[in-house]
């Protein structure tokens, strides 16, 4: 099982994410951002989520997907599904 | 009726980036065709194509543009920003919801479409790149055109592969011409170099081992080639008010089916739509000069195509000239019908005719005037570009010097 991302990895890493599939500097991207002012609209959206289930081999349900507001709720969103996804022993491991 | 008159052209293929470099290459009989770039593994039985290597997406187009638009939408859209800024047209007001949007295109977005089956079938992967929808719908460069201009008229893309862009610009000259719309932009494009579709269209053995030869007798098929074309149609009265430069005008329309056979031409299709864009025009068979023929260098297509136009018109042993200039630019499926309509209407204002080149003897059993490898000066009015799609839909535009 590979080391859980810290907190703070973990932010910096969505935030790279995020910089990268929007081709923006991210010094330009704070936790507290919201999609809005960083002009990403929904299509961007579906290309960060893509990106960060690549990145982390993870399933983000298309519910969490759309209350997704701020860089908060995604490395919040992200946490919960990689937590929840690292709780699920694959069968034959234990 | 209105009369329709072409103000802008523009024009990416395997000969240049502009209408203008295009030209000077056709003009001068000057082959696109070369070797691929990409030979296969293992080679493709054909190693000749016409890409447009010239084309680098990022000189037109943001990264973050990039991500939204496949090669072909890509093609489409650079050939409609050259054609809207030779009309000087801006799509304000009450104009932006009188204008129309008509692009063809065979295929779409291939390269995508390809990637997606390689992750999901090769690679067992079922997460598809979230945009691969937007990317490879037929659409996109018809949608793409209509906001970067902010037109809101009609816009749509017709998918008739090699006759698609000719239906495109029929369509768009019945609007223009019963006033359903004042002006359109129409035409086509085509990225045909991807893997997949280069295997199926090996597999279809239809395509030349050797470069394209039309109506020559050792003619061994098509090649293949990748190019936008888009024309700016408007109503005449209105171009001459604002003061336009009008390149041309497209008078006459005809389009008909086969109803015969999915990939074996027939004579009487292409007779049809020949007759019938006449009839549209009010013009009789003799009026015509110059045709760019379908031509693809196929065996069948040139024979049955030659035996169509000998049909129709009765001034084809003595005025009438015929080329093709997929010899030149290649087969550009859904973008030939646009690309070979701008090469007749600069054929027309120039008063040169194109050649059709690589051809070694002309096959007696096509029996015209072929212009064979050296262009020709002549002295033209009315001139007509035909396309004939696999499926068996035929189209015949028939355009005059302004």
């Amino acid at each position: 099982m590979p080391e859980h991302p810290e907190t703070d990895d973990l932010s910096a890493e969505v935030i790279g994410i995020i910089a990268e599939t929007q081709r923006i500097p991210a010094e330009t991207i704070s936790i507290d951002s919201t999609l809005e002012q960083l002009k990403i609209d929904s299509l961007d959206g579906i290309n960060i989520v893509f990106a960060l289930e690549e990145k982390f081999g993870i399933n983000i349900p298309d519910e969490g997907v759309q209350n997704m507001r701020s860089v908060r709720d995604i490395v919040e969103g992200v946490r919960g599904v990689v937590e929840e996804t690292n709780q699920t022993v694959p069968p034959g491991v234990a | 009726m209105n009369r329709v008159a072409v103000t802008g052209l523009g024009l990416v293929c395997a000969l240049g980036n502009t209408v203008p470099e295009c030209w000077n290459r056709l003009a001068a009989g000057e082959t696109g065709i070369a070797q691929l770039k990409d030979p296969g593994n293992p080679p493709y039985k054909f190693q000749k194509g016409a890409e447009a290597r010239s084309f680098n997406a990022s000189d037109h187009f943001t990264e973050r543009d990039l991500i939204m638009l496949e090669r072909f939408a890509q093609l489409a859209t650079v050939a409609a920003r050259e054609a809207v800024a030779q009309s000087g047209l801006s799509f304000n007001g009450d104009l932006a919801d009188k204008s129309a949007v008509i692009t063809g295109s065979s295929i779409g977005g291939q390269f995508t479409e390809e990637e997606g089956y390689l992750r999901l079938y090769k690679d067992g992967n079922p997460r598809i790149a979230p945009l691969t929808i937007p990317r490879t719908m037929a659409n996109a460069g018809a949608s793409r055109i209509s906001f970067e201009f902010g037109i809101h008229g009609p816009a749509y893309t017709v998918s008739t592969a090699c006759s698609s862009s000719n239906h495109a610009l029929g369509q768009a000259f019945w609007l223009v011409r019963s006033g359903q719309a004042t002006a359109a932009l129409a035409g086509g494009s085509e990225a045909v170099f991807s893997e997949g579709l280069l295997r199926a269209w090996e597999a279809m053995r239809v395509v030349s081992p050797d470069v394209c030869r039309p109506f020559s007798t050792d003619r061994k098929g098509l090649t293949l080639g990748e190019g936008g074309g888009m024309l700016v149609l408007e109503n005449w009265e209105r171009a001459k008010a604002r003061g336009a430069t009008i390149l041309g005008e497209i008078v006459g329309f005809g389009m008909s089916s086969d109803a015969y056979h999915i990939t074996q031409p027939s004579s009487d299709g292409p007779a049809k739509a020949m007759l019938w864009a006449l009839q549209d025009a009010g013009r009789s068979a003799a009026d015509i000069d110059y045709i760019n023929a379908h031509g693809t260098g196929t065996l069948a297509n040139d024979v049955t195509e030659s035996e169509a136009i000998r049909r129709i018109f009765p001034n084809h042993s003595t005025s009438l000239l015929v080329s093709s200039t997929k010899s030149m630019h290649g087969h550009t499926l859904g973008a030939a019908g646009a690309i070979e309509a701008i090469a007749t209407i600069l054929a027309l204002n120039h008063g040169i005719v194109p050649p059709t080149v690589n051809c070694t003897s002309v096959d007696p059993a096509c029996g015209l005037d072929v212009v064979p490898n050296t262009p020709r000066l002549a002295d033209l009015e009315f001139a007509m570009s035909n396309t004939f799609a696999f499926g068996g839909l035929n189209a015949a535009l028939i355009m005059r010097r302004a």
